[in-house]
């Protein structure tokens, strides 16, 4: 499938900044399940430096903005030919070994509600791994409804299975923490969904998990969507939660509140 | 040098500058209380001060309009809750050295600690009414020791340059100030202008800057308010006034920029103030008004210090 | 000091000298040596007792003595574990082979607060992750020397070795002038040469080095100042850096310079709010990814504490085997591992002869000495050992050496220890001294600063 991009993060400051600086995983790389074509990421008036690839095999950049600035636009685009893998992460090099995702993050200890969940959903002695991950997933999946404006973006997973709402970000939480608590690494993949007709604009940034499968490496489960990660996914990088994960993290100095508009197009080029 | 040095450097020098400038505002008002009583008026010499030192109305919340000279005394040179008390200048300005201390010699830094550890002491002294000429040496002492120190050890580079614009920049303001509440505020009535009360407290204005004997040097022995003030503001002998302190600070920003071969907004402020400062007579001065000068002269030198602040001290990005 | 009932040689000449001065002029000289350290504004804070956040460690004029062919043995051990750390560190945040060996558990490792996933892959200049390596031994015999941990992150002190010998050369001059005493002052350009050989590879002509602190508020602060200046080096907090295209600079009164290296003595979870701690204001926004482009090199490497974790600590012998294939010249104390069902068991039944200590706990705190605690004390500790077992070690309390100190009663043992600093860069080099630590209390084994510890110069005597 043939994917075009746009995304475009425009930043509006109520009094200028002295100084914006950002790390950027807004650079697909090359795996089995997708080619980049072309790529790019623009913002007038930024200085970008500093990139590399990171031990999990993100490529990151930096971006700085020198103000006064009241406004900043970060526009990227591209297109990517994508691959149906059946949500398993092949062809992706990188270095980080998988017991560093055993451990949680304040966004994914699993407490309360949660492990109540992991409880009633299997028991971790028996089936596959694989079994075990699906499970879990589908079991997200009913646990936590869509519910967008229900929870925020420092929700933990407890909380949200707790709750019993939430958005993709939760979802995938929700997952790796069910999966580490029985010994299963579990990561958070952001990236982009060519969605439905019927999604919202800002669907098309997605988040989901994947999880360590002996035998077959990193798979991506979706629990949002319920399925695994297909050609209509585009993956950006992972981290251990979403903050990790983040395509945009950033600072700015100096300067009053900042108010943030991001829309993400994601459309199927006829071939 | 880092910007955060220089600004260090800046407002320890204006701090102690400061310090020094509030003793001699105590000094002021301690020898004016040994005067016959002025009569009417303003309220007392006490409140006058407190005026001077730009600080009534966080004196009056706190101790209302009595201006005792014991409350006096605690607000000008103990209280923390007054950040211009000698104490608050003394501990901000130490403050300010220990946060560079590498960028200062070790005599300075002597100096600057000395002075915070007796002050530590002092604070712990029994309270005596007549410990207030002593507070006063101490205070002019430790300013003089690091001023001294400063001038015998350090290096004169660029943050010597950043230490005496502070002190110059602080010192115009605090001349302008005393000449202003001197003028506007001791003075009761017109009719007392030449009389007893009004040399006496031209002359304690004098001996409180250190500038008595100098004035004589300069001016003889008369001491009418026109040459007093002339003294203050257009000597350029003079170490405390005002065109002196701008003759150094425009000194120090031109070695900044032949240094750094670049000049900022502080330099053009400063060739245009320095100008026009220049060709001042007094009694352009006196017909204009004294104080509307002094108003506009201290504005001038706030701008100036802005002006620095944004052309060094916050970094070139 | 003392060699069974003998005094050991190396003490001789210091002994001659304090027997034949008079006791009054002794009691003089502290004071004057106190009142030098506070006019010099050496002060050390102390967590967690409020007030006084400028207090002085107390300083013992009697010096702690080892003779050059004691010293030449410890010196190969340290630069031994330093060689052995560093390798470490290189090794896990690449292939791990270590761990492919299984000497050592993944979990420990990879699960480790310490361990930061964020630089694998990435190889700091000359592969040197600990630049300064700070190890504190205890001596419990001639020629025995444990380690008790090692320090691979900003290990502190060194300002005490380099103005403990200042005022000691001040006081005493004639001690220096009839001892051959190895001298220490060039420590500060050792440090300073070891950081400017670690520069990054994109560094174009003479490197430039600063170091970052968390501010004067920080209690060692001094020691950031004082160490900044004998190097000649810039002091910066986080304010005064910025991230600008490949490169860190520094806001100077000329407009922005470039920084290559960059010595910091913060933690790394406040380096850079982009990469760990989102709410760190003392670091710089950014500065993570110029250290793994390539564009600055930061001492310690971020990472590097891993391999000071007192869990990893018990495999530092075999750390100093797999890299080296030598044997270790300094042996670890004896550790039991709570987290060990079997050791666990150990520890509960002798809480009373053991030390126990927390894991990740630093300075002296939230640790037990067994032969020093009430009944009560000891319960209450075994109590927080059960509920969390894999949070603490513990260790047989040792036979330690003491060393000479005046106490208000004229000399009087008391127990110490010692903190060598190893440089590593492209040479390694042990400064001949260190901080000997000093337990001011009769009989205590607690020599932490924060636990009211005080210090002493650390002599080494040429032959």
């Amino acid at each position: 499938m043939l994917l075009n991009v746009r995304h475009t993060t425009v930043y509006g400051f109520d009094a200028p900044m002295r100084f914006v600086t950002q790390s950027h995983r807004l650079n697909p790389v090359d795996t089995a399940g997708q080619k980049i074509r072309s790529w790019s990421v623009a913002a007038e008036g930024a200085a970008f430096g500093a990139a590399f690839t990171d031990g999990a095999g993100d490529r990151i950049t930096t971006m700085t903005v020198q103000g006064p600035v009241e406004r900043i636009e970060i526009v990227v685009e591209g297109e990517v030919e994508t691959f149906d893998t059946t949500g398993v992460l092949r062809g992706h090099r990188e270095l980080i070994s998988p017991v560093c995702y055993l451990q949680p993050t304040s966004a994914t200890v699993p407490t309360g509600a949660l492990l109540e969940l992991v409880r009633a959903t299997v028991d971790a002695a028996r089936g596959t791994e694989l079994a075990r991950a699906h499970r879990f997933s589908a079991a997200v999946t009913e646990a936590i409804a869509y519910a967008p404006g229900t929870t925020h973006a420092h929700t933990t997973a407890a909380e949200a299975v707790e709750l019993g709402q939430g958005v993709c970000q939760d979802h995938a939480h929700a997952l790796i923490a069910m999966a580490q608590a029985t010994g299963l690494p579990a990561r958070y993949a952001s990236g982009y969904l060519l969605s439905g007709e019927e999604a919202a604009e800002d669907d098309a940034s997605h988040a989901w998990a994947e999880i360590r499968i002996e035998g077959l490496g990193w798979v991506g489960f979706d629990p949002a969507n319920a399925c695994c990660p297909d050609e209509r996914y585009i993956r950006l990088g992972s981290g251990r939660d979403a903050r990790e994960a983040a395509p945009i993290r950033g600072v700015s100095r100096g300067g009053g509140a900042e108010a943030l508009d991001v829309r993400v197009e994601v459309a199927q080029r006829q071939q | 040098m880092l910007s955060r040095t220089a600004e260090n450097l800046y407002w320890l020098a204006r701090y102690m500058e400061r310090a020094d400038t509030m003793a001699r505002l105590l000094e002021v008002g301690y020898r004016m209380a040994l005067m016959p009583s002025a009569g009417a008026g303003y309220r007392n010499e006490w409140a006058s001060l407190i005026a001077a030192a730009g600080s009534s109305e966080g004196f009056e919340a706190k101790f209302g309009d009595e201006f005792r000279q014991r409350d006096v005394e605690t607000w000008l040179f103990y209280d923390r809750e007054n950040s211009s008390s000698v104490l608050s200048c003394v501990e901000t300005a130490r403050q300010n050295g220990r946060a560079v201390r590498t960028a200062l010699t070790s005599e300075m830094w002597d100096a600057l600690n000395g002075a915070y550890l007796e002050l530590r002491e002092l604070e712990r002294q029994p309270r005596t009414d007549d410990l207030l000429p002593q507070l006063c040496d101490w205070t002019k002492r430790q300013s003089a020791l690091l001023r001294g120190s400063t001038e015998g050890t350090h290096l004169q580079n660029d943050g010597y340059d950043f230490l005496n614009l502070g002190y110059h920049i602080e010192r115009a303001d605090n001349t302008a100030r005393l000449l202003d509440v001197k003028y506007y505020v001791l003075l009761p009535t017109l009719d007392m202008v030449g009389g007893t009360v009004d040399t006496y407290q031209w002359t304690t204005l004098l001996r409180a800057l250190s500038a008595f004997r100098s004035f004589h040097w300069a001016y003889g022995s008369e001491y009418s308010p026109r040459k007093i003030s002339h003294f203050l503001i257009l000597n350029r002998a003079c170490p405390r006034s005002l065109l002196h302190c701008h003759d150094k600070v425009s000194f120090h920003l031109n070695r900044l920029a032949n240094a750094y071969g670049r000049t900022t907004c502080a330099h053009e402020r400063m060739r245009g103030a320095l100008a026009e400062l220049t060709d001042m007579d007094l009694d352009a001065i006196i017909d204009a008004g004294l104080h509307e000068f002094l108003t506009r002269f201290i504005h001038q030198n706030a701008a100036l210090g802005q002006d620095v602040a944004d052309g060094y001290l916050f970094g070139v990005q | 000091m003392y060699d069974g009932e003998r005094i050991r040689p190396a003490y001789e000449q210091v002994m001659d000298w304090v027997r034949r001065t008079p006791a009054e002029q002794l009691a003089l000289k502290k004071a004057e040596a106190e009142a030098l350290f506070r006019r010099i504004g050496i002060t050390f804070a102390v967590y967690g007792e409020g007030g006084d956040t400028e207090r002085l460690i107390p300083f013992d004029m009697m010096p702690r003595v080892f003779t050059e062919a004691e010293w030449r043995r410890l010196e190969r051990g340290v630069k031994q574990r330093s060689r052995a750390l560093n390798a470490f560190l290189y090794d896990v945040y690449h292939r791990s082979e270590i761990v492919r060996a299984g000497k050592i558990p993944a979990d420990l490792v990879y699960r480790n607060e310490a361990y930061e996933a964020a630089v694998v892959g990435i190889s700091p200049p000359g592969g040197v992750y600990s630049h300064i390596v700070g190890i504190d031994l205890v001596r419990t015999g001639p020629d025995e020397f444990f380690v008790l941990e090692d320090n691979c992150r900003t290990p502190s002190g060194v300002s005490y070795m380099l103005e403990n010998r200042e005022i000691m050369m001040r006081m005493f001059p004639e001690l220096f002038r009839t001892s051959r005493i190895a001298p220490v002052d060039d420590y500060p350009d050792r440090l300073r040469r070891t950081l400017a050989s670690v520069a990054p590879g994109k560094c174009e002509g003479e490197p430039v080095t600063v170091l970052l602190s968390p501010g004067s508020f920080n209690s060692a602060y001094y020691e950031h100042s004082f160490l900044a200046d004998q190097m000649g080096i810039e002091i910066v907090e986080g304010q005064d850096l910025f991230v600008q295209g490949d490169f860190v600079y520094m806001r100077t009164t000329e407009g922005p310079k470039r920084v290559d290296v960059i010595y910091r003595r913060i933690d790394d979870s406040f380096l850079d709010p982009l990469c760990f701690r989102p709410d760190s204001m003392l670091g710089v926004p950014g500065l993570m990814n110029v250290y793994r482009s390539g564009g600055v090199t930061i001492c310690s490497a971020p990472g590097a504490g891993v391999a000071d974790d007192k869990a990893v600590y018990t495999y530092v012998p075999d750390m100093i085997r797999f890299y080296l294939g030598e044997e270790p010249i300094l042996k670890n104390v004896q550790t039991w591992k709570c987290s060990d069902p079997g050791d666990l068991k150990y520890v509960l039944e002798n809480l009373g002869e053991l030390v126990v200590k927390e894991v990740h706990g630093s300075g002296g705190y939230g640790m037990l000495v067994g032969p020093k605690s009430t009944r009560e004390q000891i319960a209450a500790y075994a109590e927080r050992i059960k509920a969390d077992p894999a949070d603490f070690i513990a260790q047989p309390t040792l036979a330690l050496s003491t060393c000479p100190t005046f106490v208000d009663d004229g000399l009087a043992p008391r127990h110490v220890d010692l903190r060598p600093f190893c440089l590593v860069g492209k040479e390694v080099h042990l400064c001949p001294g260190g901080l000997t630590r000093v337990a001011m209390r009769e009989g205590s084994l607690v020599v932490n600063s924060s636990q009211g510890g005080g210090v002493k110069d650390t002599w080494v005597l040429a032959d």
